[in-house]
C-alpha cells in the first residue's frame, strides 16, 4: 500500500497511539486497562505503521529486535516474580512501595506494575512478529 | 547442606564447563576431576566420622509429601563413592580422549550433570526425589549417546537408550506412587517399618511388576538388554562411565534398596534369579561372538548385570553380600576394561579384536593395566574378581540355603564365567600378546590422561583383593547390611580353603582359556543355530513397536489434523453439540426460557445487529463483505460488554477485533480466489451444525445465567483486590497479582507461538510448505 493519506494520518496517529496505549498499561491497576489491552493498542499502532510504509520501514522505526522485545518482557515478568523470592515471599507475591514524586505526592510503585510491563512487551512483540512476518510475506 | 550441595554441585558446575575448558585447554579435565575427587572424599569422610546413616532434609514440595530427604548410607556410600571416584578418572580420561574435539566443554558438562544426576538417585530417600533424578540420568544419558549428534546412527541409539529407559522410568513412576501410597510414606528408608502392610496388600503384585520393570529397563536385563550395546555410539569416556559403571547400574541399586522392604517373596526372588540368570548367559553369548570391542565389553557387562540381578533374587545373607562386592570388582575391572579399549582405538584407530596383537611392546603400560583388568574379570587370584567370583558361586550352591535350583544356577553361571573368562582374554590379552599387527596407525603408549583412569582402576581390583580392609570391606559391609535390612559380614578374603566354589572356579577358568583358543570356530559353527533368533530378537521387536507407534500417529494425524479447516470447525463442533446435547437430555437443567421482557429496546436492538452481521457473514459473496460481517459481530459484543460492565472485556474486544481485521487483510493476498465449492447437501449439513452449535453454546449460556454458580471466589477477589493488593480493576489484579503465575505461563505460550509463526513462515521458503520438514530441518542442524 503506497497510500499518502495513510502514510500522513499515520505519522501522528502512531505517537498518539503508543502514549495512550503506554496511559491504558498504567492506568490498568485501578481502571480499565492493562498490560494486555495496552499492549494490543501499541501494536495496532505499529500494524498501522507496517500497513503505511511497509514492514522495513517498521522494524527500524521498532528500533529492537522482535525477540528481544518479547524476551525482555520474559524478564520483566520474572523479575518481578523474582523479587518475591529475593525478600523470603513465594514466587511471584506482590511488593509495594511508596515513591514520593515532587508535585503529585506519594506514588505507589509495585512489581505488579513490573509484571504489567512485561506483559506490555510480550504483547507488542507477539502481535508484530505475526504482523509482520504476514506483511514481508505479501512484499 | 552437605548432601544436598554435593548432588547440585554437578548441575551448578555444568553450565561453566565450556568455559572452564577454554580457559584450561588441555588440562581442563584435570581440572573438573577436582569436584568429583573432593566429592568421592567427602562421602568416605562423612561415612567413616558418624555411626549410622547421614540424613538429611529440605522442604521441597511439602504438600505433596516430597521433601528434598537425602541420606547417605552404606548403599549409598557404595554407590556414591563409585560414581566420584570413576567420575574423577573418567573427567580425566574425556580430556585426553577428545583432546582437540569442538564440543570438549559441552561433554564435561553433560557429563556433569550426569554425575549430579546419579547421585541424587543413589542420595534420595524419597520415592518422589528418587524418580525425578532417575529421569534426570535418562535425559543426561540421552544427550551423552547422541553426542556426536551429526551422525544419525548416534541420533537413533540416544533415542532408543531414551524410550527403553523413559518407558521405566514410568513404570518407576506409577510403583512408587502406588509403594508410597500403600506404605502411606514415601521416605523410603521407612518403607521397611511397613514392610508387612506392603507385603499383604492386593497391590503388592503390581508394586513389584512395576518396579522391577523400571530396574530392568535400566540395568539392561533381558529382554530391554538390547539398548545397551547401541548405546555404544557414544564417545567411549562416556560408555565407560555410565554404561559400564553407573548409570546401568542404578536399576540394580534400586532393587537392593527396595530388597529389605518388597523382598523375600516367590514372586521378587522368581523374577529377579530366572531374568538374571538368563540375562547373565545371553549376555555372555553375545559377548562372545562379537569381534568389535566396545561391543564385547557392552555385551559382558549385560552379562555382569544379569548376574548381580541373579544374585539379589537368590536373596540370601550370602547372595547378597556377593552382589555387593561382584558390583565393586566389576566397577573396577569393566571400567578399567573400556577406558583400555578406547585407548587402544585412540592410539591405533582400531576397532575390531581380529585387527590386533602384539602391542604391548608399543604400550607396555596400557598392557599392564589390561592385564590386571582381564585376571580380575576372569577371575584370577590375587584379584577382586577372583574372590567376586568365588563368592557368586558359594551364594548359589545348594550348601547354601537354596534347594536343587541352585545347581541349575551353578552350571549356568560357570558356564557364563567361562564364556567371560574368553571375552576378557580376547579383549585384555590377544590385542597386546602374540604376534604384531599393522594397525592404522603407528601403535605409541598413550599419554598420562588416558593411562591413569585404567591404571588406577586395574590397580584398585588388586588393591581391594590384597587389602580387604583398607576399601573394599568398608564399602561393602555397610551396602550389604543396607540391602539385607540387617547387619551382614562379607567374607573379602582369598582364601576361602579347599571346598567345590574353588574347583568350579578354576573350572570355569580353564574351560574359558579353551574357549577362548576355539572361539571362531565356535562362533562359526553356532551362526546357523543362532541367526534365525537374531531375527526375532527383542532389538527387532523394539523396531517393530517404534514403527507400530509411528505408524498409528501417523493414521491419526491423518485423520484429524486434514488441514480442512471446515473439517475441523465441523469435528469441534460436533463434539460440542453432542456432549453438551446428551447432557441437556439426561439431565434437563432448563425448564424453561427465560423472560426477556425487561430487556431494553437497545439491547433488543445490538442483539438484531449481531445476527444480521452475522448472516451477512454466512452469505457474503466476497471476502472483504464476510470480514465486514464478522467486524459487525465482533464490535457489537463489544458493546454488550460495556453495556453490561465489563469495559475491560470490551478494550480487549475492540483491539482483538481491530487486529484480528488487519490479519485477515493481510492474509488475504495469499488465499485463492473466492469460490464455493460445496454442494447444496453439502452446504445444508453446515448449516445444521451451525445452529446446532449455536444452540447448544446459547443454553450452555442460560443455564449457566439460571444458576447461579459459587460466588465465593468472585466474591473473595472483589474484596480483598483493593484492600490487599492495592488496586481497583479487579480484572487487572487478577492477571498480574492473584493469578500472576497464570498470566506467565499464558505469556510464555504467546512468545511460543510467536516463535512457531515466524519458523513457519520464514525459516526456508523451499520448504515452508511442510511443517514436517522444517521439523525435521531444525533437528539436524
Amino acid at each position: 500500500m503506497n497510500s499518502t493519506i495513510l502514510q500522513t494520518a499515520t505519522r501522528y496517529l502512531l505517537p498518539l497511539l503508543l502514549v495512550f496505549s503506554i496511559v491504558v498499561m498504567l492506568q490498568g491497576h485501578n481502571k480499565p486497562g492493562g498490560g494486555f489491552i495496552g499492549g494490543l493498542i501499541g501494536a495496532a499502532g505499529f500494524a498501522l505503521h507496517g500497513m503505511a510504509f511497509g514492514p522495513n520501514a517498521t522494524r527500524t522505526a521498532l528500533r529492537a529486535d522482535l525477540v528481544v522485545v518479547m524476551a525482555l518482557g520474559l524478564a520483566f515478568a520474572l523479575v518481578a516474580g523474582c523479587l518475591a523470592l529475593a525478600s523470603g515471599q513465594p514466587f511471584l507475591t506482590g511488593l509495594w512501595v511508596s515513591v514520593p514524586f515532587p508535585g503529585f505526592g506519594e506514588v505507589k510503585v509495585g512489581t505488579p506494575l513490573v509484571f504489567d510491563i512485561g506483559v506490555y512487551f510480550v504483547v507488542i512483540g507477539v502481535v508484530m512478529t505475526i504482523v509482520l512476518s504476514l506483511l514481508e510475506e505479501n512484499a | 547442606m552437605t548432601l544436598l550441595l554435593a548432588v547440585l554441585s554437578g548441575f551448578v558446575l555444568a553450565p561453566f564447563a565450556p568455559a572452564i575448558h577454554n580457559a584450561l585447554g588441555r588440562f581442563s579435565g584435570w581440572a573438573i576431576a577436582v569436584l568429583p575427587a573432593s566429592l568421592a572424599a567427602l562421602f568416605l569422610v562423612l561415612a567413616a566420622r558418624g555411626d549410622g546413616a547421614v540424613v538429611e532434609s529440605h522442604a521441597w514440595m511439602p504438600g505433596l509429601g516430597a521433601d528434598l530427604h537425602l541420606r547417605l548410607d552404606g548403599l549409598a556410600l557404595l554407590m556414591a563413592t563409585l560414581i566420584a571416584g570413576i567420575g574423577a578418572a573418567i573427567f580425566v580420561y574425556a580430556g585426553g580422549y577428545l583432546a582437540g574435539h569442538r564440543h570438549l566443554g559441552r561433554i564435561y558438562a553433560y557429563l556433569l550433570m550426569f554425575m549430579g544426576s546419579m547421585l541424587g538417585v543413589v542420595l534420595a530417600d524419597n520415592l518422589i526425589v528418587l524418580f525425578v533424578f532417575w529421569e534426570l540420568t535418562s535425559v543426561s544419558s540421552y544427550l551423552l549417546i547422541g553426542f556426536d549428534h551429526a551422525d544419525a546412527k548416534a541420533r537413533k541409539s540416544a533415542l532408543q537408550a531414551l524410550l527403553v529407559t523413559g518407558l521405566g522410568g514410568l513404570a518407576i513412576l506409577a510403583g512408587a506412587l502406588m509403594l508410597g501410597s500403600v506404605a502411606g510414606d514415601m521416605r523410603i528408608s521407612h518403607l521397611l517399618l511397613h514392610r508387612e502392610a506392603i507385603r499383604e496388600h492386593g497391590l503388592y503384585t503390581p508394586i513389584v511388576l512395576l518396579l522391577v520393570f523400571g530396574a530392568f529397563t535400566k540395568s539392561a536385563q533381558f529382554p530391554f538388554h538390547f539398548w545397551l550395546p547401541s548405546a555404544m555410539a557414544a564417545p567411549t569416556p562416556v560408555s565407560a562411565y555410565l554404561h559400564s559403571s553407573t548409570m546401568v547400574k542404578a536399576g540394580i541399586y534400586l532393587l537392593a534398596r527396595l530388597t529389605p522392604a518388597l523382598g523375600e517373596s516367590e514372586l521378587w526372588n522368581g523374577l529377579l534369579t530366572w531374568f538374571g540368570a538368563a540375562t547373565m548367559v545371553v549376555g555372555a553369548w553375545l559377548a562372545f561372538r562379537q569381534t568389535v570391542m566396545k561391543l564385547i565389553l557392552a555385551y559382558s557387562t549385560v552379562s555382569a548385570l544379569g548376574t548381580i540381578v541373579m544374585l539379589l533374587g537368590v536373596g540370601t545373607t550370602y547372595a547378597v553380600e556377593a552382589a555387593m562386592v561382584f558390583l565393586l570388582a566389576h566397577a573396577f575391572y569393566k571400567g578399567a576394561m573400556f577406558m583400555v579399549a578406547g585407548a587402544i582405538d585412540h592410539e591405533t584407530g582400531e576397532k575390531d579384536v581380529r585387527n590386533l596383537g602384539g602391542l604391548s611392546r608399543s604400550m607396555p603400560l596400557l598392557a599392564a593395566a589390561a592385564a590386571l583388568a582381564a585376571l580380575s574379570m576372569s577371575g584370577v587370584p590375587p584379584l577382586v574378581g577372583f574372590i567376586a567370583k568365588e563368592l557368586a558361586i558359594k551364594a548359589v550352591l545348594p550348601d547354601a540355603d537354596l534347594g536343587r535350583e541352585g545347581y541349575a544356577l551353578a552350571a549356568v553361571f560357570v558356564a557364563a564365567a567361562a564364556l567371560g573368562v574368553a571375552v576378557a582374554l580376547r579383549v585384555g590379552f590377544a590385542p597386546f600378546f602374540g604376534a604384531k599387527r599393522e594397525t592404522k596407525r603407528e601403535a605409541h603408549e598413550p599419554p598420562a590422561s588416558l593411562l591413569l583412569g585404567p591404571g588406577v582402576l586395574a590397580l584398585l581390583g588388586l588393591g581391594a583383593a590384597v587389602a580387604p580392609g583398607v576399601l573394599a570391606t568398608p564399602l561393602v559391609e555397610p551396602a550389604a547390611s543396607a540391602a539385607l535390612g540387617a547387619q551382614a559380614h562379607p567374607h573379602v578374603a582369598l582364601w576361602h580353603g579347599l571346598n567345590l566354589a574353588l574347583a568350579l572356579s578354576a573350572g570355569a577358568l580353564v574351560l574359558g582359556v579353551a574357549l577362548f583358543r576355539g572361539q571362531w570356530a565356535i562362533v562359526g559353527l553356532a551362526a546357523p543355530a543362532t541367526r534365525p533368533l537374531d531375527a526375532i530378537g527383542p532389538s527387532r521387536l523394539y523396531e517393530h513397536a517404534l514403527a507400530a507407534v509411528l505408524g498409528f500417529a501417523d493414521a491419526q494425524t491423518r485423520v484429524l489434523q486434514s488441514g480442512s479447516l471446515r473439517r475441523y470447525a465441523f469435528i469441534t463442533f460436533g463434539v460440542i453439540v453432542l456432549a453438551v446435547g446428551a447432557t441437556f437430555m439426561l439431565r434437563r437443567p432448563l425448564d424453561a426460557l427465560p423472560d426477556i421482557g425487561d430487556a431494553r429496546p437497545y439491547e433488543i436492538g445490538l442483539v438484531l445487529l449481531i445476527l444480521i452481521g452475522a448472516w451477512f457473514t454466512a452469505v457474503a459473496r466476497n471476502r472483504l463483505a464476510a470480514i465486514a460481517g464478522l467486524g459487525l459481530v465482533g464490535y457489537g459484543i463489544a458493546i454488550i460488554f460495556v453495556l453490561f460492565g465489563a469495559p475491560d472485556l470490551a478494550l480487549t474486544q475492540v483491539c482483538i477485533e481491530t487486529l484480528a481485521v488487519v490479519l485477515l487483510v493481510l492474509v488475504f493476498y495469499m488465499l485463492p480466489d473466492f469460490r464455493s465449492f460445496s454442494t447444496r447437501a453439502q452446504k445444508a449439513r453446515d448449516l445444521l451444525v451451525a445452529l446446532a452449535g449455536g444452540a447448544a453454546m446459547a443454553g450452555l449460556v442460560l443455564v449457566v445465567a439460571d444458576h447461579r454458580p459459587d460466588m465465593t471466589v468472585s466474591d473473595f477477589y472483589a474484596e480483598n483486590s483493593a484492600s490487599q493488593a492495592y488496586g481497583r480493576n479487579v480484572v487487572n489484579v487478577i492477571l498480574v497479582d492473584f493469578r500472576a503465575l497464570d498470566t506467565m505461563g499464558e505469556i510464555v505460550v504467546l512468545v511460543v507461538a510467536a516463535v512457531g509463526v515466524y519458523a513457519l513462515m520464514k525459516l526456508d521458503p523451499t520448504t515452508r510448505d511442510g511443517a514436517t520438514t522444517g521439523v525435521e530441518k531444525g533437528g539436524e542442524e
